[in-house]
Order: C-alpha cells, then structure tokens, then sequence
C-alpha cells in the first residue's frame, strides 16, 4: 500500500512537471460555448465537431511572430437560457481570447452579456437571430440571419410548392423558433399568403393535435423551425397520421437525426441550409476520414459519416477566430475584438466579411430535401433573394 | 362536428391513459407512505433508455420488453430500498428531498451515458402500424393504449380488494404502527408496492414512447408532471381517482389544443385565436380550481383527525 502512494505520489509530481512544461509554451484559449445535452445536444455537438476537426488540422496559429498552440476550451450551456449564463462565466473566468458559438440564437443572447462585460468577443456560427449582434460590438457571426431565412423559405413555399395557406409551428419562449415563424409569416403573407400561427411549450411530445390542425386548416405545407428533438417527433408523428402536406423547416433541421427519422417514410421534408455536402470535395473527404477514425466523433455525428451544415459553420468559425488572432497580433481579447470587423477570409461555407453590425454578408442558401429511400440529404437548389 | 372533435378526443384518450399509467405509481406510493415520490416520472423514463439499450443489443424485441419491464420494476425497488427506507423515521419532508435526490440523480445518470443526445424509440410491429379509425389516422397503439390501461387497472383493484397482499396494503394505508403490531411485513408490503409502481411505469413508457418516439434524460420531467397533477386531481391515494383524472387531463388538453378549429367549424369564431397555447395553463389551472373547490380532489378520502 505504501509503495502504491509512493508510486502514486511519483506519478503525480511527473505529470505536473509535464504540465507546466506545457504552461511554458504559448498557449491560446478559444472558449467553445455549444450545448452538449438538452434540445438541441445533437446539433451542438456536430458544430462543435466542426471546431474540433478544424483544431486537429490546425492545431497552432502566428500570433506576433511567435507560434501558439490553440486549446479548445468547452462549456456546456445546456441549450437552456438558464444555464447559459453559468457556461458563459465558465469561459470568461478561464480566460478564452475568443468564443464561438452557440448553436441556438436563445442562448447566445443569454450568455452576451458576460463575454461583452469581460471584453471578450463572440463569434456565432449558426444563429440566424438578428438580436444576437444587434445593438452590442461583440458578437459577430458568419451565417444568414432569419429574416432572410424567413423570406427565402416563404418564397420557396408560395411559388415552388404553390402553397396558399400555411400552417407554422413553433416553441413557446424560443427565440429562434418564434423569431423565424415572424418572419415566414411576415414573408408569406406580403405575398398574399394565409399563415395560421400555433407555439406549444417546452417538453412537449405529443404532436398529433397540432398536426390535426393543419390538416383541418387545409394547410398546404407545415412550416416548423424547431429544435432536432422535437423535429424528429414531428415527422414520425406525421407519418402515422398519414399527412400530405410538406413540412418544412430551417437550419436545425439539417441533421442527418431529422433524415433518419424521415427515412423509410413518405413525408416530404425541405429545408434551407448553410452547406450542401459535395460543394467542396476536399474538405468532404478530410472531414469524413476524420470522423471515421474515433467512434466517439461518430456516435456525436448521429451515427454516420453525413455532414450537416453546422459542422461547416463550426469549422468556418475555428478558422475565422484564427485569423482574427494573427490580424490582432496579440491573444489580449480587447485586441482581437478590434480587429475582428476586419476579418475576411474565404470558408468552405463560402467567402466570410462582416458588415457593421457584425453579421456575414450572405446573399445566398441551400434548399435541400430528404431521400426518404436512402434517408439522404438531397440538393434541390441555391434560393438567393432579390 | 362530429368529425373534427374526433382525432382530438383519440389523442385525448391515449394520452390520458398513458398519464394513467404513471399516475397509479404516484398515488399508490402516497397512499401508503404519505411519499410523493418525485423520481416517479424519472424511472418511466429510465425505462425508456433501457429499452433503446436493449433493442440495440439485438435481443428479440418481445424479450426486450419482458425484460425491460423487469428491469424497471427493479430499479423501483432498489431506488426504495436505498434512498426512502433508511428515512422511514426521519420527518417526511427528508424522504421528500430524498426522491427530488434521486430524480436529479437518474437524470444525470441518464445524461452521462447517452452523452445529452436524442435516443430513438425501437419500432414495435404491429402497435407502430397506422390505422384508419374514422375521420382520423393513427397507430394501434393509441387504441390499444386505453384498453390496455383499463385492464390493468381492473386487475390492480381486483389485487387490492380481494388478495392477502392487497389486504396488506390497504392495512398499512390505513395505519402503519397497528398493522405492523397486527404482524404485516411493512417493508414487503412497500416493496410490493413500488414494484407495481414501477411495472405500471414500464408499461406506461412502451406506449408512451412508442407514440413520442425520442427518448432524452428530461422526457420524464412533463409526463410525470401531468401525472401527478392527475393523481391530485382524482384524489391523491385512489387508484380509480388517479385513472379518471389522468384520462380528464388528457382529453382536456388536447381538445383546448384543437379548441381553435372546432369552434371555428361550429361556426362560433371568425378565426383562429391562437388558444393552442395555452394547453398546459389550461391543466395546471383546472388543478388550482379543482383544489379550491374540493381540497381533496374528485375521489379523495376525507381525512379524520383522531384525537
């Protein structure tokens, strides 16, 4: 026994000696703010998949003339409002440079506030809410934004899908899931248009009702931005009770869950995206091989090598921080909030500058639907607005 | 009329059975130990997990669901036997505290190992099939559901009112320290109990989820909820109080769910109103007006003081 914690005592000096040779060496902090359980725990962790892939092929940046290693630092905000707060300190008192993040425009809101009081900037890869960099000077994001989002799905549903009457459903206190359902609805009715607007509350399952609804308002086409969870429970729902219509959905429904769930079905699911997989081949192959290689990078990707569309927000992300690091030429985060605006570079997703407010300039989305053969995305057509 | 009020009552009734089906669990337990316990809702949950972890194994999933049910029943036990019977005699308000314990802890648990993502429900022949019952489509399930619970019901107060054990309970309900100076095995007769509790929970979860096919560590959280809020609302202690209250419940919310459209085909509003929203305000506030009007709820005993 003595031995033992002789030998333990050992171990214990060594790997701090380890340690703090590696305190030694530059390091940079990149706090990764994403939800790794709750509603949208699916969809955070393929963003943060992303981050970690864009980090294993970039482990180190130029900051200054000297070279640092960049260290991942995560924080679990629950994909909760109320727990946001808490990951967001997390990441302030640990001393990131720079955050990316989060996958739901609910709680980057929340945990604003703590970065922008530490002087810390935020860097959102797929919150499409227009509230996340409005009205502060240090949250930026590379995406679209939802009105965009809303008008390019609303002229999808009215003069692809001919629809007249739609029927939107959305998360009662989501700030994604009700701001997308304004703007659809804003959208869809200045082209003349009937939006017929239900919200149901946190926690629910039982979708049949809602979907009853539509069907007795003769809806052409079942408009639902919602978390993955509930995404999933609404296409099989809608399978059993044998709908007709179209559902249609944004950027969280781009995950290969959501296809499963439609796989094997007849429900026609469409959505509006970031990415199509097949437009950049090279950053395919790389991505793919990666994740094959741990089965805990499968198992966070749902199983299967398919690339959804945060993974590429989430790797834009890593290397939008990287060049905001080598254009600050300092790791101080006040300094790398200033030379944030300046930034561009060109991303798998795209090219990426940002405008004044801090969003990407975007004029452009992916329409894809599921094969409900092969349960695979398929790419329908690139919606720019006029 | 008649058509549009249908599929709103199908999914009432099915939901309503399956909130029955937890909602036995919550007041059998309180029935005898004057316990709400808490972690009710978790270990329906719990069962759900399980039998995702199962099915994936590749057991044939009629074993897995013998074996889910026995697994679930036996968590039931275990949770009691750790965590409420070393506070028999503490207050019960530590035994209350003690439950709301386990239910973070069988969350979290759950949280650890399925990493925070959504777990699909196996697909079980026949009750996932869709079937046309008049103006709705549907699975078997949503019928089966009502049947089932009504039959397990039936032999529950059968096992209460005429069986040695039954008797033991409603013994021990009645007064702990004279049944067991009448010779009653108070710690068998609670086991028992939290084993039909959680079978009950089992049960309850296999349709549940066959219906709401994604399983994640908070999916107990709101069935538990409307559970209790059932058991409450029947009469917290009796079995049948429990069943009427959760199938009100069910039918209630799903009806002001379509309250919309029904009104506006019976001609009464112009337009939608948006009252779906208010599904949930809509139980919670029936639970306050039930409770003010009659404290004990539909079927509650009246409690004697004696002196």
């Amino acid at each position: 026994m003595k031995k033992f914690f002789v030998l333990l005592t050992a171990v214990l000096c060594v790997s701090m000696l380890f340690s703090s040779v590696v305190m030694a060496e530059n390091v940079v902090k990149i706090g990764v703010f994403e939800p790794a359980s709750g509603d949208s725990g699916a969809g955070g962790k393929q963003e943060m998949l992303g981050m970690q892939y864009a980090n294993f092929e970039t482990p180190t940046v130029e900051i200054g003339g000297e070279t640092y290693k960049v260290e991942l630092v995560y924080a679990d905000n629950g994909s909760s409002t109320d727990k946001a707060p808490s990951a967001a300190q997390q990441l302030v008192s640990s001393g990131v440079s720079v955050v990316l993040g989060s996958y739901g425009s609910g709680v980057s809101i929340a945990g604003s506030q703590y970065f922008a009081d530490a002087n810390i900037p935020a860097i959102g890869a797929s919150c499409t809410n227009p509230q996340v960099t409005a009205g502060n000077d240090h949250y930026f994001r590379i995406c679209f934004l939802d009105p965009f989002q809303g008008t390019v799905l609303a002229n999808y549903a009215f003069k692809e899908l001919g629809a007249r009457t739609a029927y939107s459903l959305a998360e009662l206190g989501n700030d994604y899931d009700q701001g997308l359902a304004t703007y659809f609805k804003q959208a869809f009715e200045a082209l003349g248009g009937t939006v017929i607007a239900d919200s149901f509350p946190t926690g629910t399952s039982d979708f049949t009702s809602y979907l009853t609804n539509a069907q007795m308002y003769s809806a052409e086409v079942f408009f639902c931005p919602v978390s993955i969870a509930y995404s999933t429970q609404i296409v099989q729902q809608a399978s059993s009770q044998g709908v007709t219509f179209p559902i249609l959905g944004g950027d969280t429904l781009d995950s290969n869950v959501v296809a499963n769930a439609a796989k094997g079905t007849d429900v026609n699911v469409t959505i509006t995206t970031f990415y199509q997989e097949g437009a950049n081949p090279e950053f395919d192959n790389g991505f793919k091989a990666w994740l094959n290689s741990n089965s805990e990078y499968l198992t966070n990707n749902g199983g299967n090598d398919m690339i959804a569309a945060v993974s590429v927000m989430g790797y834009d992300t890593y290397y939008t921080a990287l060049e905001a690091l080598k254009a600050a030429g300092s790791a101080d985060s006040k300094d790398v909030k200033a030379a944030l605006p300046g930034v561009t570079l060109t991303g798998v997703s795209g090219s990426i500058a940002f405008d004044e407010v801090g969003d990407a300039i975007r004029t452009s989305a992916f329409v894809k639907q599921v094969d409900n053969a092969s349960g695979d995305w398929t790419f329908v057509t690139e919606q720019t607005v006029d | 009329m008649w058509n549009t009020v249908f599929p709103y009552l199908l999914s009432g009734i099915s939901v309503g059975g399956q909130y029955a089906l937890i909602a036995i669990g919550y007041t059998l337990v309180y029935g005898i130990l004057r316990l709400i316990n808490f972690a009710h809702g978790d270990v329906f949950m719990v069962a759900g997990i399980v039998m995702v972890y199962m099915a994936a194994s590749g057991l044939p999933l009629w074993l897995c669901i013998i074996l889910d049910l026995v697994a679930t029943s036996i968590i039931g036990f275990a949770i009691e036997r750790v965590a409420y019977k070393p506070l028999r005699t503490a207050p019960r308000m530590s035994i209350m505290i003690s439950a709301i314990g386990v239910s973070y802890t069988l969350q979290n648990l759950v949280l650890y190992i399925t990493g925070g993502l959504n777990q699909i429900y196996p697909k079980i022949p026949w009750i996932s099939d869709s079937i046309k019952i008049g103006s709705a489509t549907t699975k078997v399930v949503t019928v089966v559901t009502p049947i089932l619970t009504i039959l397990l019901v039936v032999a529950l107060v059968l096992l209460i009112n005429h069986t040695k054990v039954g008797m033991a309970m409603r013994a021990v309900s009645k007064d702990f320290e004279t049944s067991q100076l009448m010779g009653i095995n108070i710690n068998g007769v609670i086991s028992v109990t939290f084993v039909i509790g959680s079978f009950l929970a089992g049960v309850g979860s296999v349709l549940y989820f066959t219906n709401y096919t994604t399983v994640i560590q908070t999916s107990g959280a709101m069935p538990g909820l409307k559970a209790f809020v059932a058991a409450v609302f029947g009469g917290i202690g009796s079995v049948p109080g429990a069943v009427i209250g959760a199938f009100i419940i069910g039918i209630a919310e799903n009806i002001i769910k379509g309250l919309d459209i029904i009104l506006f085909k019976a001609g009464l509003t112009s337009g939608p109103m948006g009252l779906a929203i208010f599904s949930d305000a809509f139980t919670f506030a029936l639970l306050i007006i039930i409770l003010a009007v009659k404290p004990t709820g539909l079927f509650g005993e009246k409690s004697i003081d004696k002196v």
